[in-house]
């Protein structure tokens, strides 16, 4: 049930154009950084306004729509998001990668590979990666503008020096299509390449920052490293508590006082799946039993 | 004086100079930075430009390291693929590139030439990967042979410039600059603000540093001494204009026009 008294997905038709025209040229330009003129949204600055921006000028009646945090489905920020949407633009949602035509991601890509049908929007906080090394955003447009990416290397540089391999783990620089250095949001390394050639259309949208840019469909992303430090993602020594798996991104649970922890997906659409398919893991009663207490 | 000056600069061979200066201005609004600036610097020489505070020194270095847009004059260049650009009208990606790539700055504060919050290697490191170098261990390998150069330990390779001491900042600042190989540096003051006996030895080592790497050099000091030191030529500027240039020798011990009769004179004899 919708609300009235809104247009449709909250923004009036004018926001939406102006934000799509910046998606166009988002779309045109891979990586490149396009300043839109962002909107209060009825949620605070880091929350995802310009994510919220972003699905509210592409949704449309016939999506359905998917939103993670964390890669799941049920956190605060996820339900607010989604509830959001359904009351006023009336879509579908769904917890269901495979199900969503739109999924809009606050820091993780779901497990299950994306398709050409399908958008992924994600929520970004800071989206100049060069920002760290250099303040001034004059200079740093300046660097985009004429490809000086050679202090993206002094902090990899660093992390070697002082600890002896790449630390950095989230928000790690890429560089899409051979041309712009791009931060892809506090994603895990993990999820770095999957956006490589990623079938689906990535849109980025940063609302305190008024920024929007984009990976179109088959774009190459290459996350930088040195020729002798060659890029890695992590691993863990064994899967998922609960379902087993050993090829997704594992969170790490206390489970009590005495220092007790529990590894598990954090993409708890792919789990669910998993454990109805009849994976275990093993700290996890049997599926049918779960659903039973429920 | 120019013609003399040119006769009789080091460069006796018929080599085309690297950087020729033609009436370089910049105003301040109305007030005058430098005026009518006009000099060649062959390759391998090092240029010394000295007078008091305000005669325009360092706005004349500024504008021909592209720190601030001069008005009027020429500044033209002879690239590594000996190709001669006027740097003014350079567009400024080619600008960046030779900034990067073939020119050097040394500024008088090693604190704005240096990124303090980094590791001394990566600071040299920063150009050798700004120019593509993707090889961790080359870079390092490279780094630490430079701080050695410059005579600080390898073992503080992965310190903070922020713990250095000024001279040592200022040798690091030499290092990330000379790294490269630049063809032509720039130094602002490169001894101001150390003490004597760190100047000496600071002195020692720029004229070692590049001769070896074969740069050219110009230098602006107030410090009669390091001029003498260091440079082949001196510029003397008084009030924005170079009132006379010439070998340093010959203006430091013969000097013709009043201002420069003034300045040696007032040096304090020890």
């Amino acid at each position: 049930m919708s609300e009235t008294g809104y247009n449709f997905a909250y923004l009036d038709e004018q926001t939406k154009r102006m934000i799509r025209r910046a998606i166009l040229k988002a779309v045109a330009i891979p990586g490149y950084q396009v300043p839109f003129a962002g909107r209060e949204m009825p949620l605070p600055y880091g929350w995802g306004t310009g994510g919220i921006q972003v699905t509210a000028a592409v949704i449309g009646a016939d999506d359905t729509l998917k939103v993670i945090d964390q890669g799941a489905d049920d956190t605060t920020n996820a339900v607010s998001i989604r509830r959001f949407f359904q009351k006023t633009a009336g879509v579908d949602t769904t917890t269901e990668t495979a199900a969503a035509s739109l999924i809009q991601t606050r820091h993780r890509i779901p497990e299950e590979p994306l398709t050409e049908a399908q958008i992924l929007v994600y929520q970004v906080p800071i989206p100049e990666p060069l920002r760290w090394m250099e303040a001034r955003e004059s200079e740093t447009r300046k660097m985009h503008a004429l490809t000086e990416y050679g202090v993206m290397h002094v902090r990899l540089y660093e992390d070697i020096a002082h600890l002896g391999r790449i630390v950095k783990s989230y928000d790690y620089p890429v560089r899409v299509n051979g041309r712009y250095i791009m931060a892809p949001s506090p994603i895990p390394k993990f999820d770095n390449p999957k956006m490589d050639h990623m079938p689906a259309l990535q849109l980025f949208g940063a609302g305190r920052e008024k920024r929007i840019y984009a990976v179109p469909p088959y774009t190459s992303v290459v996350s930088l490293d040195f020729e002798d430090h060659p890029f890695e993602v992590q691993t863990w020594s064994d899967g998922c508590a609960l379902c087993g798996a050993t090829d997704s991104y594992l969170d790490e649970v206390v489970i009590d006082d005495k220092g007790g922890r529990m590894m598990v997906c954090s993409d708890t659409d792919y789990c669910e799946k998993r454990r109805a398919a009849g994976h275990l893991g093993p700290m996890s009663a049997p599926y049918a039993e779960t659903e039973a207490a429920r | 004086m120019n013609v003399l000056a040119a006769s009789f600069a080091p460069g006796l061979d018929p080599d085309p100079p690297l950087l020729a200066v033609r009436g370089l201005a910049k105003h301040y609004g109305t007030t005058l930075g430098c005026r009518d600036v006009a000099f060649d610097l062959w390759p391998g020489e090092v240029l010394g430009i000295v007078g008091e505070s305000g005669s325009g020194k360092t706005t004349l270095l500024n504008c021909l390291s592209a720190q601030i847009e001069a008005d009027a004059g020429e500044i033209l260049y002879r690239c590594r693929d000996g190709e001669e650009v006027d740097f003014r009208t350079l567009p400024e990606a080619r600008k960046r590139a030779l900034l990067r790539g073939e020119w050097g700055l040394v500024h008088q504060n090693p604190r704005d030439g240096l990124r303090l919050r980094v590791s001394a290697g990566a600071n040299i490191g920063e150009r050798l990967m700004a120019q593509g170098a993707r090889h961790y261990g080359g870079i390092r390998g490279e780094a630490t042979g430079w701080l050695t150069r410059v005579e600080i330990d390898a073992a503080r390779t992965d310190d903070l410039p922020l713990h250095f001491s000024g001279g040592m900042q200022q040798r690091l600042q030499i290092a990330r600059t000379l790294v490269t190989q630049p063809r032509l540096v720039f130094m602002d003051e490169p001894t101001g603000g150390l003490d004597v006996s760190v100047q000496a030895r600071l002195l020692d080592l720029i004229r070692g540093l590049v001769d070896e790497v074969g740069a050219s050099c110009i230098v602006v000091t107030h410090d009669l001494a390091v001029a003498r030191l260091l440079a082949h030529r001196l510029m003397v500027m008084k009030a924005g204009c170079v009132v006379e240039q010439g070998l340093t020798d010959q203006v430091l011990d013969d000097p013709h026009h009043p201002y420069t009769q003034l300045l040696v004179s007032s040096v304090l004899q020890v």
